[in-house]
């Protein structure tokens, strides 16, 4: 049995030394009505090749985005990730490392982690970055949670320009706590409708949510909901799912946000048909305490060398137990090393061109696809790299079986999420789709075949 | 010797590096302005500028301090700092509770297939069976081996799987009447259950251990009420020692109208032998990257998939996977579903490992998994119980507990045990829990490790608890060996400095 | 080290009484419990607190520990110097170390306090 290697010999030697004649003995403890009186009903191993088989099979079955042009977006994105990404993530000293609980063991992936937190606030705009959380949607229920725990208020106002699962898994999480999450609608400009924030908000308002670029793609005012919030004694969450927007657009700490999180899979993780992905989350300073998450914090050793170590660890269930800010222990290690890696490979420069490109493609796509008499832009307001189209001849289910034929994936139907929605698709163009794939996208798209 | 490295090693500081410990700068401080890493595809769009692309006011002009760097200045970075990392595939790595055995080499390979990595979550259904078709029979491998009847793989962790498991529970119980209000904790448990009680509106009450180590079932029968919506029980426990008394909790539980809840973080000591489900268990997570062998990652991702009895099952967050004649759906329509618990479906890439691996042991293959795990640490239990105090003798499942009761009086500390172990070239244990073990050193070593491998670590610790008598400030100054010796962790958290905020950094 | 005069609970907090102000802090043995203490939360000043009401915590690398209030009263000061100092509550528990001060409500509430004989022969009890 390849991973275990004792040998009946080995197991011999060390039954003898253990007292027992056989390892039945050890489980002696188990009351006999508590044993499993048969084997398990599974199928038998595999060869390493036959895995290998059966896996290829298995995979071959799906569709990818290297064998098909693909416009899907909506909270995981398709971006080039260079080959040395994925050297680095794989080298095992790295990958099959535990949570860097001995810092003396562990100083690559705690000085990482801290580079990672530095990464993010740079990004953001904002002063501290916790080691990463699951994903983009978890991270915003804990950045809810977190609010709450900072003013004690009980409403927030979530608005329906938040990505629909995003939103779903906030209201799960608080659904048990009595915090009241109230909508708010989207304006034909496809963002936050201002004044429905304005007459929802009140003292009793913890925090106002925001996704920016939002589940459309369109970039929020920031600034006036900032303001809005504030006033009101509440906190701005801003949440970002595309986070390639950060290298052009203006930080959401830079507009007065207080808590900023968001999906780092765009930096260097696969889609991987929905996880693992990468939860950010970075706030101010002040709030510090109220943070859920690992925190790597620089020191010094005994003679004054530096180096890195877990901190702050009082908040955390394994010492606060029913009272820690959360329950997470993760730190997502493996995708923020991934997404650490690739954004000090694009750096100030080629973040700022990534970013530059995705624009430029989806504008291109934009223009293209205004130009069709069979589809408009259903919202006016300035995108960063997806786009609402509303299809006017035939379904949006239709035109997606068209761009299927040529081996296009075409946008998300947005029925399921919207039904007033029902006849748009959302589109998204990153640097991965070529001009070429933009014309025949708009070309099925305007003939409808 | 070490004394003479580390001194030689602070003179070169700056200069060069001791040997081949590598010094190496954060990324912040190395480069230089204009370099770039990667290359990015041609432009074959027109190349407006950004003003004409977007309001002006939205635009950003830079990001001061983000690296300048080459790649083969960031490829040197990441493998220098790796070797400042000790891993499963370098060499021992007992830390109890976590399971960290090898991760086979053959699973990294087949996520990364482009069918699974390179796949879009928001496919047509059409376009993903291969993985639909996985989670269908993921599900089917992991209740089979639990005894639950359905599974949910949402959940990112096993800390999620808990906040899921619990919020079954709860919106179970609604549908009975009321949630109730107070959960059952063992005081030997791990903090994520109470922390994940609390989140889902629970106030805990503490359960204290027995004198075996183990939850009595009279304490669970004087502390349950109608008040009580359930108990979270780890089997085996924290100490490695399996609650015998489980079914006759569950009895007493059930019979108060609450649920029971098991903790599976222990599940590889007794998988292919006993099963939660035949132990009156309601909901179990399961850790992927204990049991199943997926990689920890430097502490994350793994997955936490949830386990449920069928009266539990329309509470299940959305969506489940079913098979409709050959063809495998996502369904999203269950009315009474908790909702989700994250985007999308799960750690995805995670659950591909853990189904391979369970594919390649097979049902004979994963029992085996279980006798062995078990048998080496009795062998550690045995053949270290007369050096180190042991607590609660007898025979253990996957873990033993030590303590430092006979090295503390020569003033020395699980502390000063663990990182001597470092300069012996082992990881060391998990230190100081569970809570109920004044001074814990809890050793797991999984089924993945040679004999010779345990004899080298066993004569290790022997060695420790000569020299803590003969030597105990080897042990207080220790370790000698790695690259950074003890961190001031006090200084770390009087004054937080979390991330870099040096040269033309506009951050405060 | 239990100084004469003071008043203690059982959960380690010391009151020193002038008139009716209480002044509060924790005892040499809870700070040598916790180790080096890394943070102080206060409360603010003005706030109303009923005897053995927890009104903060202090934190060391590892542990934390809740504060309770010896005895009822609203909040006269906080040593605010605990914030970039807590490592004063370790040097020196009943005097730089104080955390707060109290407007004592109800004298009487003190027979509910141990005094400093009864507060030793307490942890030799707790001791053994």
């Amino acid at each position: 049995m390849q991973y275990i290697p004792n040998t009946e010999a080995d197991c011999r030697a060390m039954l003898d030394a253990v007292g027992v004649r056989s390892s039945e003995e050890l489980f002696a403890d188990i009351p006999s009505k508590l044993r499993l009186k048969r084997g398990l009903n599974l199928a038998p191993p595999l060869s390493e090749t036959g895995l290998q088989r059966h896996m290829r099979g298995l995979a071959d079955k799906n569709a990818d985005v290297d064998r098909y042009a693909s416009f899907l977006g909506a909270g995981a994105y398709n971006h080039f990730i260079p080959a040395a990404v994925s050297h680095l993530v794989f080298r095992s000293e790295f990958y099959t490392a535990y949570t860097p609980y001995q810092p003396e063991l562990s100083q690559g992936t705690l000085q990482a982690i801290y580079e990672y937190q530095t990464l993010i606030c740079q990004l953001t705009g904002m002063e501290v970055a916790n080691a990463s959380m699951y994903d983009g949607s978890s991270a915003l229920a804990e950045a809810i949670l977190m609010a709450h725990r900072i003013n004690g208020r009980r409403e927030v106002v979530l608005p329906r320009s938040v990505h629909p699962e995003y939103r779903s898994v906030c209201r799960t999480y608080v659904s048990t706590l009595g915090l009241q999450l109230h909508e708010a609608p989207y304006t034909d400009q496809g963002a936050t409708d201002l004044k429905t924030v304005r007459a929802a908000i009140s003292n009793r308002t913890s925090a106002v949510v925001v996704q920016s670029p939002n589940f459309f793609g369109v970039l929020e005012s920031l600034d006036e909901l900032a303001e809005v919030a504030h006033r009101a004694g509440a906190l701005l969450i801003v949440t970002v799912a595309e986070p390639v927007s950060f290298g052009i657009v203006r930080s959401p700490g830079e507009s007065g946000a207080d808590i900023v999180v968001g999906e780092g899979q765009p930096f260097g993780n696969h889609l991987n048909f929905g996880g693992p992905y990468l939860g950010f989350f970075a706030s101010k300073d002040a709030y510090l305490r109220n943070m859920p998450g690992r925190l790597v914090g620089q020191t010094t050793d005994k003679v004054g060398r530096p180096g890195y170590v877990l901190t702050l660890a009082t908040r955390e269930q394994h010492i606060r137990r029913e009272k820690a800010t959360s329950n997470i222990c993760t730190n997502e290690g493996l995708c923020a090393l991934a997404a650490t890696v690739h954004l000090s490979l694009l750096g100030r420069v080629g973040l700022r061109e990534l970013a530059l490109l995705n624009l430029r493609k989806t504008a291109y796509a934009k223009a293209a696809i205004s130009a069709l008499r069979g589809c408009e832009l259903r919202f006016t307001g300035p995108t960063f790299n997806e786009l609402v189209v509303r299809v006017k001849r035939g379904t949006p289910a239709q035109v997606n079986r068209a761009l299927l034929a040529k081996r296009i994936i075409g946008g998300l139907e947005l029925g399921r999420f919207y039904p007033e929605l029902s006849d748009c698709l959302l589109i998204c163009v990153t640097e991965q789709n070529s001009r070429e794939e933009i014309d025949a996208l708009s070309k099925t798209m305007g003939s409808g075949r | 010797m070490t004394e003479e490295v580390q001194r030689s090693g602070d003179v070169e500081e700056g200069v060069g590096t001791p040997g081949l410990i590598f010094n190496e700068p954060l990324l912040f401080d190395q480069g230089s302005k204009g370099r770039v890493g990667c290359t990015l595809p041609e432009c074959d769009v027109p190349e407006l500028k950004p003003e004409r692309l977007l309001p002006k006011k939205l635009l950003r002009q830079d990001i001061p301090g983000f690296p300048e760097l080459s790649e083969v200045e960031v490829v040197r970075h990441f493998t220098r700092l790796s070797q400042h990392n000790y891993g499963v595939d370098l060499g021992f790595y007992p830390l109890g509770s976590c399971t960290m055995k090898y991760n086979p080499k053959i699973n990294e390979e087949v996520w990364r297939l482009p069918g699974f990595s390179r796949a879009h979550p928001y496919q047509p259904q059409s376009l993903i069976q291969g993985a639909l078709e996985l989670m269908y029979e993921l599900e089917a491998l992991l209740a089979e081996i639990s005894g639950m009847d359905r599974v949910s793989l949402q959940p990112a962790a096993g800390a999620q799987g808990e906040i899921l498991g619990m919020m079954l529970i709860r919106a179970y119980l609604e549908s009975q009447g009321r949630p109730r209000k107070r959960v059952l904790v063992p005081d030997s448990s791990h903090g994520t259950n109470p922390a994940s009680a609390a989140i889902c509106g629970y106030q805990c009450v503490q359960i204290k251990s027995g004198p075996r180590g183990r939850i009595e079932s009279q304490a669970v029968a004087d502390a349950m009420d109608e008040d009580v919506a359930a108990i979270m029980i780890t089997n085996p426990n924290t100490l490695g020692l399996f609650e015998d008394q489980i079914a006759e909790i569950a009895k007493i539980v059930h019979a108060k109208g609450g649920q029971v809840y098991c903790d599976g973080a222990n599940l590889n000591a007794i998988i292919g032998i006993s099963r939660p489900g035949d132990m009156g268990v309601d909901v179990l997570h399961f850790n992927m990257h204990k049991t199943f062998a997926v990689p920890h990652g430097g502490g994350g991702p793994g997955a936490g998939p949830v386990g449920l009895k069928a009266h539990l099952a329309p509470f299940m967050p959305i969506p489940v996977v079913e098979k409709k004649g050959k063809r495998f759906v996502l369904n999203e329509d269950l009315p009474s579903s908790v909702g989700k618990v994250r985007a999308f479906y799960g750690n995805f890439a995670a659950l591909v490992r853990a189904y391979a691996y369970i594919r390649s042991l097979g049902p004979s293959g994963l029992r085996r998994v279980a006798e062995v795990a078990v048998l080496n640490a009795n062998y550690i239990m045995s053949r270290l119980k007369d050096t180190y105090h042991l607590p609660y003798d007898k025979f253990c499942k996957h873990e033993c507990v030590f303590s430092d009761a006979r090295q503390a009086p020569h003033g020395i500390q699980t502390l000063d045990i663990a990182k001597r172990l470092m300069d012996y070239g082992f990881h060391p244990p998990t230190i100081y829990f569970p809570l109920i073990v004044r001074g814990a050193m809890m050793i797991e070593p999984t089924e993945t490790e040679t004999k010779e491998t345990l004899d080298q670590f066993i004569a290790a610790m022997k060695r420790i608890a000569e020299e803590a008598e003969r030597d105990p400030e080897l042990l207080r100054s220790a370790p000698h060996k790695t690259k950074v010796s003890r961190l001031d962790e006090v200084k770390a958290a009087r004054q937080p400095n979390l991330r870099w905020r040096g040269k033309g950094s506009r951050l405060p | 080290m239990v100084p004469e005069g003071l008043y203690y609970t059982k959960a380690h907090e010391w009151v020193k009484v002038e008139g009716d102000r209480g002044q509060i802090g924790i005892t040499d043995f809870a700070q040598s419990q916790l180790g080096d203490i890394v943070f102080a939360e206060l409360p603010q000043v003005g706030r109303s607190l009923r005897q053995m009401e927890p009104f903060g915590v202090v934190e060391s690398v590892k542990a934390v520990s809740d504060l309770y209030c010896p005895l009822t009263g609203d909040v006269l000061e906080v040593n605010s110097s605990l914030e970039s100092h807590p490592e004063q509550i370790n040097a020196d528990p009943y005097g730089g170390g104080w955390i707060i001060a109290v407007k004592i409500a109800d004298p009487n509430e003190l027979k509910n306090l141990m005094t400093a004989d009864e507060y030793r022969a307490f942890l030799a009890a707790e001791d053994h």
